[in-house]
C-alpha cells in the first residue's frame, strides 16, 4: 500500500489535509483576488459582514477589508508557524537525542542549558528577542523558535532514554553499528509519533505567539497577520464581533487541520497500524 | 492428595465466548464444558491463545471489553453467573470466588502497605472493624507463610520478593474464605524454587480448607505436581479432559501427546562427548559491581553481580548457565557480548582479551560474539523490515546493501521462514517466528560464539521445542559454540553439553550436564533439581 493510501485511510487526516490545502490556496490566491494592500482603507469602518458587495466579511476599525486581511494573513501565519516549528525541531531534536542517548555528563550539561531557556517565561523572552532584533518576519520566526525548542528537547530526551536500552537497540550495538547510525536508524524512527503530535501543536502555539507579538505591536509592520487582526479588534469585540471572529476561526481551523494531518502522518508512518487496518 | 468428593462446585456448560470482530478467530472459547468438584484442583492447560484464561475471566465476570459470552451457562451454587448483574457479581468476587493473578509485581498497589491491601478486601465486603481487619490480615500472612509477618504487614510491595508478593496475593484471595480459588498462571513469573514453594502452599491451603481450585497453566510439569483433574485446551476447544494421572500417563489426543513430548526432557540428559580441543572462550576472574548513585538522604547501593567468575568454553561446545533471577547469569552473558563493561578480569576469545576493549577497537571485534535475546517482541525494531534488521550487521561491517539483503534472505530460509520474509515487518510474525528472525540476525555476521540469553523462555513449550531443535541443528551445521543462559533446568538438560550453576554472582558448581543432573555435588544444585515441577512424575521419566 502506498504511503498516501495509508494516510488516506484515516478520514480525519484527509479532512485536515483538505482544510490545510484550502488555507494554502487562500494564501496563494490572495494577491490575485485582492490585489490591493490589505492595509489600505477602502470603505467606512465597522461595516458588518455581507452588508455590502465586495466586502463579504465587512471592514475593520480603520475601514480595511477583513476578507483581504484574512487571505493575506494566511500566508504569514502559516509561514511563521511552519518555519519556526521546523527551526525549533532542528534545535530540539538533536539536543534531546544526544542528551538522552549518551546520558551522564553530556546529558547534565545539555539539560542545564535547556533549563536555562525554560526558566525564562516564553513570552517575555520572545518579546525581548524581537525587540532587540527589530520586528521583522525573520526575527519573529527566530524568536518563536528559540522559545519553543526546550519542550522538544525534553520530549526527545525522555523517549531516547526509554528506548536506548531496548533489546533491538542493544542488538544493533552488538552487530557493530555506530552510535550515529543507531540514533538515526534505530531510535529516532520510533520517537516520531510523539514528535509529530508535539510539532503539530507547536505550529498552533507559534501562530498564537505571533498573534500575541503583533498584538503588542511587535509584529512585522509590512505584513498583515491573523494575530494582528485579532489584536487590533480586541478593544471593539462587543461592537464588532466579526473582526476577531473570522481570524479566530481561521487560526482554529489551521490548528485543527495540522493536528489531524499530524495524526494521519503518524498512522501512515507506523508499520503496525498500516497493515492491520 | 485428598479424595475429591463428587459434589460439583462450579460447572461450565457449552460455553461460547465471542471475540470482537477482526480478531484472529470468532470464538475465544467454543463449546467448553467442564466441572470443578469440591476439594479438587482442576488444571486448565493450554498454550497461549488457547482460550484457557477466558473461561476463568467469564467466571469472575472480568471479560475484557468487547468480549462476550454468547452461549451456555456457568453454574456456581445453583446460580448462573452469566446472568448476574455487575453488582451481584461484585458481591460474589472475593467472597465466594478468589483469584490469583500471574504478575505479583503488578497485581499489588505499589503505594499501599501490604496489611492495608489485605484489609481492603474485608472493607470491600463490609466486614469487621478496622482493628479486626488488621488482626485478620496478620493471621492470613502467617497462614501463607511469609517470613516475619509482623514486619511484612507494614511493608510496601516493592520491599518484598516476587514469591512473597505472590503469597500476599494468595492471602488476599483467601481472606474471605472462598469456596473456589481461581489461579491464573500464578507461578509463571517465579523462579523454580519459589514456584515449588508456592505450589506446595496452594496445595496445602486447598487441603486444609477443603477449597476447590481452578488452576490455569501452560506447564505440564506443574500439572503433574498439583492437579487432580486436567482439562487440555487448544484453539478455544477442549481436546482432552480427565483424571490428571490418566492424562499424563496415557494421553489420548495427539495434541496432548505432542505437548507432553515437547517438554524438554528432565530425566537423564544424553551422554555427550566433551571435546578436549583448545578453549574458544576463557573467562578468568570476572567481576562486576553495580553501583547506584546515592542521594542526599540515601546511601549508595552496591550489588555484586559477578564475583570471580571463571569458566571456559570449547569450540563447538554448548555451555549452559543456570541460575535463579539475581544470580548474575544474565550479567555474565552481557559481559561476554560486552553490553556491560566488566570491572576486572579477562575475557579471552581465542586469545584476544575482549574485556578491556573500547570504542572502535571493540566495534571491530563485535561480530565475533553475537547474542540471541529473550523477548522476541522487544528485540526487533518495530519500524525496521525483517530483512534490514538482519542485514544491518553486515552493512555496518562493510558489506554492500544488496549483498547483505540477499544473505538475509538466505539466512531466513535457513531458519525456516522463507526468503520472502525479508520485506515484512516484525509484527506480522508470531513469537516463535520472531525468535527465528533473532537467530538469523545473530548468524548474519558468522560469529564464533553465540550467547543465548533465555532465548526460549518466552515461548510456548511446543514452539520452544522447535526453536531448540533449530539451534541444535544450526550449531552442528555451522560448528558454533553456544553460551546458553536459562533459568529452566529442563531446557538446559536438553541442549547443553556442560552446565554451570550460578547463585548470588558466584559459580556454585560446574560439570557435564550428565553429572549435574545425576550426581549434583552442591546442596543448591540439588535444591534446584528438586524444585523442577513434575520431576518425580512419570511424565518426566518417559519423556
Amino acid at each position: 500500500m502506498s504511503f498516501f493510501a495509508r494516510f488516506a485511510q484515516n478520514r480525519g487526516a484527509l479532512v485536515g489535509l483538505i482544510i490545510l490545502l484550502v488555507i494554502i490556496a487562500m494564501a496563494i490566491l490572495a494577491p490575485l483576488l485582492f490585489p490591493e494592500s490589505p492595509w489600505r482603507m477602502v470603505q467606512r469602518p465597522f461595516l458588518p459582514p455581507l452588508s455590502q458587495d465586495g466586502f463579504p466579511l465587512g471592514t475593520d476599525t480603520m475601514g480595511r477589508n477583513v476578507a483581504s486581511g484574512l487571505m493575506h494573513g494566511a500566508w504569514v501565519s502559516l509561514l511563521i508557524g511552519l518555519v519556526s516549528t521546523s527551526v525549533a525541531l532542528l534545535i530540539g531534536v538533536p539536543l534531546g537525542a544526544i542528551a538522552g542517548y549518551y546520558g551522564g555528563i553530556i546529558d547534565d550539561v545539555l539539560m542545564r542549558f535547556t533549563e536555562f531557556f525554560q526558566t525564562i517565561p516564553n513570552f517575555a523572552l520572545a518579546i525581548v528577542l524581537v525587540a532587540i532584533m527589530q520586528p521583522s518576519i525573520t526575527s519573529i520566526v527566530l524568536a518563536i523558535a528559540i522559545v519553543s525548542w526546550p519542550p522538544v528537547a525534553r520530549l526527545v530526551r525522555a523517549e531516547f532514554m526509554s528506548l536506548r536500552n531496548r533489546e533491538y537497540v542493544e542488538a544493533a550495538r552488538l552487530v557493530g553499528q555506530s552510535n550515529t547510525t543507531i540514533i538515526l536508524r534505530q531510535i529516532l524512527p520510533n520517537t516520531l509519533s510523539p514528535i509529530i503530535v508535539l510539532a503539530s501543536l507547536m505550529v498552533a502555539t507559534a501562530i498564537l505567539l505571533e498573534s500575541a507579538l503583533s498584538f503588542l505591536g511587535l509584529g512585522d509592520p509590512n505584513v498583515m497577520s491573523w494575530g494582528y487582526m485579532i489584536g487590533a479588534a480586541r478593544t471593539v469585540i462587543r461592537q464588532a464581533w466579526w473582526l476577531s471572529f473570522f481570524p479566530g476561526v481561521a487560526i482554529l481551523l489551521t490548528v485543527l487541520a495540522l493536528n489531524l494531518v499530524g495524526e494521519g502522518l503518524d498512522d501512515a508512518l507506523n508499520p503496525k497500524l498500516s497493515r492491520e487496518r | 492428595m485428598n479424595e475429591a468428593s463428587t459434589e460439583t462446585v462450579l460447572s461450565i456448560r457449552d460455553l461460547n465466548v465471542a471475540l470482537p470482530k477482526g480478531a484472529d478467530r470468532a470464538l475465544a472459547v467454543e463449546d467448553v464444558s467442564y466441572e470443578v468438584k469440591r476439594g479438587e484442583i482442576m488444571c486448565v492447560v493450554g498454550e497461549s491463545g488457547s482460550g484457557k484464561s477466558m473461561a476463568a475471566n467469564a467466571v469472575m465476570g472480568l471479560l475484557p471489553k468487547g468480549v462476550r459470552a454468547t452461549q451456555g451457562e456457568i453454574l456456581f451454587e445453583g446460580q448462573n453467573l452469566l446472568a448476574l448483574t455487575e453488582k451481584q457479581h461484585r458481591a460474589l468476587r472475593g467472597l465466594k470466588i478468589g483469584m490469583i493473578f500471574q504478575e505479583p509485581m503488578t497485581a499489588l498497589n505499589p503505594l499501599m502497605r501490604v496489611g492495608a491491601q489485605i484489609a481492603e478486601v474485608f472493607e470491600a465486603h463490609g466486614q469487621f472493624t478496622a482493628k479486626e481487619r488488621q488482626d485478620r490480615a496478620l493471621e492470613l500472612l502467617i497462614e501463607v507463610g511469609i517470613p516475619q509477618p509482623e514486619k511484612a504487614i507494614r511493608a510496601y510491595p516493592f520491599e518484598l520478593s516476587g514469591g512473597q508478593r505472590q503469597r500476599v496475593m494468595i492471602a488476599m484471595a483467601l481472606a474471605l474464605e472462598p469456596i473456589l480459588l481461581i489461579a491464573d498462571e500464578p507461578t509463571t513469573a517465579l523462579d523454580v524454587t519459589t514456584q515449588a514453594q508456592i505450589l506446595e502452599l496452594i496445595r496445602d491451603l486447598q487441603q486444609r480448607r477443603g477449597m476447590s481450585v481452578m488452576f490455569i497453566t501452560h506447564d505440564f510439569g506443574v500439572v503433574a505436581e498439583i492437579a487432580n483433574r486436567v482439562c487440555v485446551m487448544r484453539h478455544g476447544q477442549i481436546v482432552e479432559l480427565g483424571e490428571a494421572k490418566a492424562v499424563l500417563e496415557n494421553p489420548q489426543d495427539s495434541y496432548t501427546q505432542a505437548l507432553i513430548a515437547a517438554i524438554p526432557s528432565n530425566a537423564v540428559p544424553p551422554h555427550r562427548e566433551t571435546s578436549q580441543v583448545a578453549p574458544l572462550l576463557e573467562i578468568k576472574q570476572l567481576n562486576k559491581v553495580f553501583r547506584s548513585r546515592g542521594g542526599l538522604f540515601k546511601p549508595a547501593r552496591e550489588v555484586r553481580a559477578l564475583e570471580d567468575v571463571s569458566l571456559t568454553l570449547a569450540r563447538g561446545e554448548t555451555v549452559g548457565i543456570v541460575g535463579e533471577s539475581g544470580s548474575g547469569k544474565s550479567t555474565l552473558g552481557r559481559c561476554v557480548v560486552r553490553l556491560e563493561h566488566p570491572d576486572s578480569g579477562e575475557l579471552l576469545l581465542d586469545g584476544v582479551n575482549l574485556s578491556q576493549l573500547k570504542g572502535d577497537a571493540l566495534r571491530r571485534e563485535r561480530h565475533r560474539v553475537q547474542m540471541i535475546f529473550q523477548d522476541p517482541y522487544a528485540s526487533l525494531n518495530p519500524r525496521t523490515k525483517v530483512g534490514m534488521a538482519i542485514a544491518q550487521g553486515p552493512i555496518a561491517n562493510g558489506t554492500s546493501k544488496a549483498t547483505a539483503l540477499k544473505q538475509a534472505g538466505e539466512l531466513l530460509d535457513m531458519v525456516g521462514l522463507g526468503a520472502s520474509a525479508v520485506e515484512r515487518f516484525p509484527h506480522e510474525f508470531s513469537g516463535g517466528q520472531r525468535q527465528r528472525i533473532g537467530i538469523a540476525r545473530a548468524l548474519a555476521l558468522n560469529p564464533e560464539l553465540i550467547v543465548a540469553d533465555e532465548a526460549v523462555s518466552a515461548l510456548d513449550v511446543s514452539i520452544q521445542a522447535q526453536v531448540l531443535e533449530l539451534l541444535e541443528e544450526l550449531k552442528q551445521r555451522l560448528s558454533l559454540s553456544l553460551l546458553f543462559i536459562t533459568h529452566d533446568l529442563r531446557v538446559a538438560a536438553h541442549i547443553c553439553d556442560r552446565i554451570v550453576v550460578m547463585q548470588h554472582g558466584r559459580i556454585v558448581e560446574q560439570g557435564s550436564a550428565e553429572q549435574i543432573f545425576l550426581a549434583p555435588r552442591e546442596a543448591y544444585t540439588q535444591d534446584l533439581l528438586k524444585a523442577i515441577p513434575g520431576r518425580e512424575a512419570p511424565v518426566a521419566a518417559t519423556a
